[in-house]
């Protein structure tokens, strides 16, 4: 893996290729758990843990697994790993793992996790493999803490809250408190999720955009990336 | 009947309005229901009128400069001016600036802007803008003052309805300002209590006559054939006819209660006639106005918020299309039958 290999992938899963931004994949835990901070950063490690862990096996497994029966041995590893994770987080974090419920099992079916398995360490070494999903998985992550910090400030008022049950006692008093009482309830609720998700997006392809139009764009490669969905156009 | 028939269009509203004209007289049609709000509940409905019409049309002209639109001409069709009345109408009287700040970026900035513009809305933008301020500030929401009136002897201070309006609210004055609606009081009423025992005299007469006022200014719109009947008489007939059901199970409320406790009358007139929401077929806007009116009293009677006009509205915004669809205009007849056909 080469320096400049290393940095594509870096920029494709932070970025320009983002699960969550771009591909719109595991929308339905994204919605679903990013009401604050702790749980959007809770179910994103965890989600970054499995990847890690799938991705690595899928690319070492990679010339053991037969084609046709690829999907379902994929499914499996990341089962297993979903197992692990769960498991984990069942005894070091058991608050946090109540408030996320059910949607820890249902990594499973996070589409996110699956098409990095197949579009990427499955046809790639161990090294990449393992980077590309460390990238992806952060990307994800981050953009689960940023809506669940948008909606934890200007739902409930707070930011920070509820940390200790993910990071243990020395964050008990991290909580920042917003003047005035209470915050709008309506960017708690699940519709809130889907504005603050379609604004982020909208606000990434506006970065875009901006940053297109002060440089000509270079004429770009085709990779070796599948792109699963794009919400941008495809070129 | 056939000079008639040229002149309007396929629904029965008058032809030849641009939108701007139409948007004015709707605008002048929400003036008796106004000063009667106003008469009955104070400076608070004055306060939030203006204060919504200014922010919504702030807010459309920095969304229209944002997407490098011209400003003026769009700003001169008045619907932003009419989205903020009708906003600023359906607040409880009083409300902060800094709710209705946000409501009207919710009504202007997402449910007209981002959908495209006006003519492009799946959703009537004011009722957006107050569903979003009714779920997400329940108790502020829920803080309807008691018909003090404008003047006299238990009119509300002018420095606590400035106090109100800057979001500023001392607990004694919030006590002496707040009073059950009506649809409260049925809300919380008993199985054997009747709803309007439980409110404080006088305030369902004046509900009752602020929803007359509406209703005059209603007729106007239908006199002057800038609505189609079909919206509001639709919503209205279902209403009633729930309402009547509901009391023969309940011996509660009462369709003259229903009709006239709440925001019905206003609703029916001026958010549920919005031409873009609304379904487009007649025989679909039959259809369409019925289910608000259903929806309206089956969510009083059975939900958990006091009034249910806004809910009803956005639900059925999003069957229009559908509706459309399902119930479609029978193909027109013969030109000279069209003219007693468009009564259907």
């Amino acid at each position: 893996m080469t320096h400049s290999d290393a940095r594509d992938i870096a920029i494709k899963g932070l970025w320009s290729n983002n699960p969550a931004l771009v591909q719109l994949l595991g929308l339905c835990p994204l919605l679903a758990v990013t009401g604050s901070v702790v749980n959007g950063l809770g179910l994103g490690l965890a989600t970054l843990g499995v990847m890690l862990g799938a991705s690595a096996s899928a690319s070492v497994l990679r010339h053991q697994v037969r084609p046709e029966v690829r999907l379902p041995a994929f499914v499996l590893i990341i089962a297993a790993f979903v197992t692990c994770v769960e498991l984990a987080m069942a005894a070091l974090a058991y608050e946090l793992y109540q408030v996320l419920g059910i949607f820890l099992p249902l990594i499973v079916t996070n589409c996110a996790i699956l098409a990095r398995v197949e579009a990427f360490a499955s046809r790639q070494p161990l090294a990449p493999a393992l980077f590309d999903a460390l990238m992806n998985g952060l990307g994800f992550a981050l953009v689960l803490v940023l809506i669940g910090a948008i909606r934890e400030l200007l739902g409930q008022g707070t930011l920070f809250a509820g940390m200790e049950l993910l990071l243990g006692d020395p964050a008990s008093d991290w909580t920042l408190y917003l003047p005035g009482d209470g915050g709008m309830l309506f960017l708690v609720l699940p519709p809130g999720a889907f504005l603050v998700t379609g604004l982020l997006i909208a606000a990434k392809n506006a970065i875009d955009d901006a940053v297109k139009r002060r440089r000509p764009a270079p004429t770009k490669t085709p990779g070796d990336e599948r792109r699963v969905r794009v919400t941008g156009v495809v070129r | 009947m056939s000079h008639l028939h040229r002149h309007t269009n396929a629904d029965g509203t008058d032809r030849g309005h641009d939108s701007a004209t139409l948007m004015r007289r709707v605008t002048l049609a929400c003036l008796p229901g106004l000063l009667a709000q106003s008469w009955f509940f104070g400076l608070g409905v004055v306060t939030n009128v203006i204060t919504a019409a200014a922010c919504c049309l702030l807010i459309e002209a920095m969304m229209l400069a944002a997407r490098r639109r011209p400003v003026s001409p769009t700003i001169a069709d008045g619907s932003a001016l009419l989205t903020g009345v009708l906003l600023g109408a359906a607040l409880p009287a009083g409300t902060s600036l800094w709710l209705i700040l946000i409501g009207s970026l919710a009504a202007v900035a997402v449910a007209k802007h981002l959908y495209g513009v006006l003519g492009q809305n799946l959703f009537n933008p004011a009722m957006v803008g107050y569903a979003l301020l009714l779920v997400s500030f329940p108790t502020q929401m829920s803080l309807w003052p008691a018909p003090s009136g404008l003047f006299g002897p238990d009119a509300v201070e002018p420095s606590t309805w400035l106090a109100r309006w800057l979001g500023q609210h001392p607990p004694a004055a919030l006590d002496a300002l707040s009073g059950a609606t009506p649809l409260d009081a049925f809300r919380h009423r008993n199985a054997d209590a009747d709803a309007a025992l439980l409110l404080a005299p006088g305030a369902m007469e004046a509900w009752q006559s602020v929803a007359l006022a509406w209703l005059g200014g209603g007729l106007y719109l239908l006199h002057r054939r800038l609505i189609d009947w079909r919206l509001p008489l639709s919503m209205l007939v279902s209403m009633a006819l729930l309402a009547w059901l509901f009391e023969l199970l309940s011996a509660s409320g009462g369709v003259g209660f229903h009709l006239l406790g709440g925001a019905a009358i206003f609703g029916a007139f001026f958010i549920v006639t919005d031409p873009v929401s609304a379904a487009s077929g007649r025989r679909a806007r039959l259809v369409y106005g019925a289910g608000i009116g259903a929806l309206t009293m089956i969510i009083r009677a059975y939900g958990g918020y006091p009034d249910a006009v806004a809910f009803a509205v956005l639900l059925m915004n999003l069957a229009a299309p559908l509706l459309d669809q399902l119930v479609p205009d029978r193909p027109p007849r013969q030109p000279a039958a069209m003219v007693s056909s468009d009564d259907d």
